[in-house]
């Protein structure tokens, strides 16, 4: 921990420029989201009202304390603790496949409703509306994209501490791992708002 | 915000804040959580979208401040990037409303 880890710092920084291309790709979903609501109030407040507060809150709470355990097995590797490494780790991708699932439910559910891209039912209502539900999909379906990476680069970490791959010598792999864990939590934490509380 | 015993420590030795510390950010962040979810369903109309968004700005400084490590950062090229995307994204949408706005 004391030693400089001069590879580690580049890595870093590399990391640091992916997640702020990130944070411009949805930034500029956001904006639209954010023009098309100030044209269309009545079709957007509609379309809030849609949506399963519920569902919401409770992805919401399994991201953040997500977020907690990839922070608490980056904390254990630092210390050459390698059962709890891995066992955070372990909670982390079980909490992001929980998120996963309510994310189906819901999506389930609005596909039950009609209210899916180019359903019949949700033809027929404003146009404001459509894109209310097309910028809905667009927006959580690439962030749950982000998710089921962020379940792969995770696995990839779980097994290579299982393997001594990844130690507390260099936790760098770990340490940027978890970086693109919090920003997949980060923007949630905007995107529930703007669409399941806003209304 | 509000961790003292990190703060007072005026060494570098506290790099890597305690196991505790993050369970206090994640307790805040439920609440903040709760929060907003209680205030949006008080229907505070106009000031409700401000609200929603400046609890979600505050939850966000904390993951990047705590979880992602930037408060504890030494490099200054890292601690630059997120001010920089940020205010990069700000001119963004600021040019995009005043053309929107007053055209």
């Amino acid at each position: 921990m004391s030693e400089h880890h001069s590879s580690g710092s580049g890595a870093r920084v590399g990391m640091w420029l992916f997640i702020s291309t990130e944070i411009l790709l949805f930034g500029g979903l956001f904006l639209l989201y954010s023009m098309y609501r100030l044209k269309n109030p009545a079709e957007f407040h509609t379309g809030s009202m849609e949506l399963s507060r519920f569902f919401g809150t409770l992805n919401t709470c399994i991201l953040i304390t997500s977020s907690l355990t990839v922070a608490l097995s980056i904390h254990s590797i630092l210390q050459s603790k390698k059962r709890q490494t891995i066992g955070f780790l372990i909670a982390t991708i079980g909490l992001a496949f929980g998120f996963l699932i309510v994310k189906a439910f819901e999506w389930t559910e609005k596909f039950h409703h009609g209210l899916y891209p180019n359903a019949k039912v949700l033809s027929t209502k404003a146009h404001g509306e459509i894109l209310y539900f097309g910028l809905y999909y667009m927006m959580t379906g690439l962030h749950a994209v982000h998710v089921i990476v962020g379940i792969c680069v995770l696995s990839v970490m779980l097994v290579w501490v299982i393997r001594n791959k990844l130690t507390g010598n260099n936790p760098v792999y770990l340490q940027n791992a978890g970086l693109y864990w919090h920003l997949v939590d980060l923007i949630w934490i905007f995107l529930f708002p703007l669409f399941y509380l806003i209304t | 915000m509000e961790l003292k015993n990190e703060k007072n420590s005026e060494h570098h030795a506290a790099k890597e804040p305690s196991a505790k510390s993050y369970v206090f950010i994640w307790v805040l962040l439920m609440i903040f959580t709760a929060l907003t979810v209680t205030t949006a369903g008080l229907n505070l109309g106009g000031i409700a979208i401000i609200v929603c968004l400046a609890i979600a700005a505050f939850k966000s400084t904390l993951v990047l401040l705590y979880f992602m490590h930037l408060r504890y950062e030494e490099k200054l090229v890292i601690k630059l990037i997120m001010p920089i995307a940020i205010v990069a994204l700000a001119i963004f949408i600021g040019l995009t409303y005043s053309d929107v706005i007053f055209r």
